[in-house]
């Protein structure tokens, strides 16, 4: 079943790459989408784990709560940098997680990240090693408001 | 406003390699050139739009994964290039 | 509507030049290999969003190009927060210590986490299946 909807998605990605609406091109698009279900079936016998990420309206919900906090700790990097004196502390430490699942480690550590001034440098079971510019963005992710709405998320 | 924000990426290029021949460590060189490689795609598709090139979208979003998966690629190398010769010595 | 798309477009040049420069910029002054990976994600996480935003708005009607555009967009986002990932732990496996001003728990950290690591050289590396 979720090679069909593979096969779908990928179909219309390449039509939206291609654009051209020839039968030579739709039948290249249609021999290559099914070489790369054939090879995704072959990786799946090594990799157990079925790859299906449920969109919902919560993870739009997240992204557009992400890319706020993204904005805000961009503006207070910025201004960190063209600060004469460079006002910065790095600190290097421990972050106890709750999430457990694969794919949220995933997205949490990624989110982390993707914000400026924060940064995952290793990821352990239990812990992740986080360095960030300042104690304040240490104390920020401290809090867990990040890890709380990556819960709510339940993928 | 179209030329201001290639003069800006073309400046930006330079200053990302002159941190890649100051650069203390390997590390420094890879993230400057990773950074380099980010800003070609950004010059890409502002100086294509700007020059009313057609495909130009095409040529930005090949050259933003190949950029990615040749990072990873030399970083993976570094990686056990230098933890190799320690486990040796142990 | 002309007028305040143009506008649009031309302010999210202009932020996005300004702020590809001051990645470059914070990219020369900080002091060490981690501070200057978050220099480099100013760049790359608000930097191409804007330009790549104004390039779309700037277009005259909504086309193809504009989706492949936005898939660069997501593709860069995307992809940013791995390769940084993949370099911090290049380095720290050939034994950088990120510098750090305030000396005290996170030195001792730091220490710990580093014997802890080259304990566990020989144990295998979560990443590498």
């Amino acid at each position: 079943m979720h090679y069909l909807i593979l096969i779908l998605v990928l179909y219309l990605f390449w039509l939206l790459l291609s654009g051209h609406l020839t039968l030579f091109f739709l039948s290249l698009g249609l021999i290559s989408v099914l070489l790369i279900a054939w090879l995704q079936h072959r990786m799946d016998q090594i990799d157990r784990e079925p790859a299906l990420l449920k969109i919902t309206l919560k993870l739009f919900r997240y992204a557009g709560w992400l890319s706020w906090n993204v904005l805000l700790s961009n503006i207070d990097v910025v201004r960190r940098i063209w600060d004469p004196k460079l006002p910065i502390d790095p600190v290097w430490e421990r972050l106890d997680i709750h999430v457990k699942s694969a794919r949220e480690k995933t997205l949490y550590a990624n989110s982390i990240t993707l914000t400026p001034g924060t940064l995952t440098t290793d990821i352990k079971d239990d812990h992740f090693l986080i360095h960030t510019l300042t104690p304040e963005g240490m104390k920020q992710l401290r809090e867990g408001e990040m890890e709380k709405q990556i819960k709510r998320l339940r993928i | 406003m179209l030329f201001a924000a290639v003069v800006a990426i073309i400046v930006t290029m330079g200053l990302a390699l002159i941190r890649a021949c100051l650069g203390p460590t390997a590390y420094d060189r890879m993230l400057a050139t990773n950074m380099v490689g980010t800003k070609a795609v950004l010059l890409i598709a502002v100086g294509g739009h700007a020059l009313g090139w057609s495909g130009y979208a095409d040529i930005a979003l090949l050259y933003a994964m190949i950029n990615f998966i040749s990072s990873i690629a030399v970083m993976r190398f570094f990686e056990y290039q230098k933890t190799l010769p320690s486990q040796e010595d142990e | 509507m002309d007028t305040l798309l143009n506008f649009l477009s031309a302010s999210c040049f202009l932020i996005g030049g300004f702020l590809c420069i001051t990645g470059g910029v914070g990219l020369l002054r900080f002091p060490d290999f981690f501070t200057r990976v978050h220099a480099a994600g100013v760049t790359e996480t608000l930097a191409t969003p804007l330009l790549i935003t104004g390039i779309i708005l700037n277009q005259p009607d909504l086309s193809l190009d504009s989706i492949k555009l936005l898939m660069i967009m997501l593709i860069v986002l995307a992809t940013n927060p791995t390769a940084s990932h993949a370099m911090t732990k290049a380095a720290l496996h050939g034994g950088l210590v990120p510098f750090t001003r305030s000396k005290g728990d996170a030195e001792k950290e730091a220490k710990k986490q580093t014997s802890q690591k080259n304990s566990s050289e020989t144990g295998g590396d979560i990443s590498t299946p």
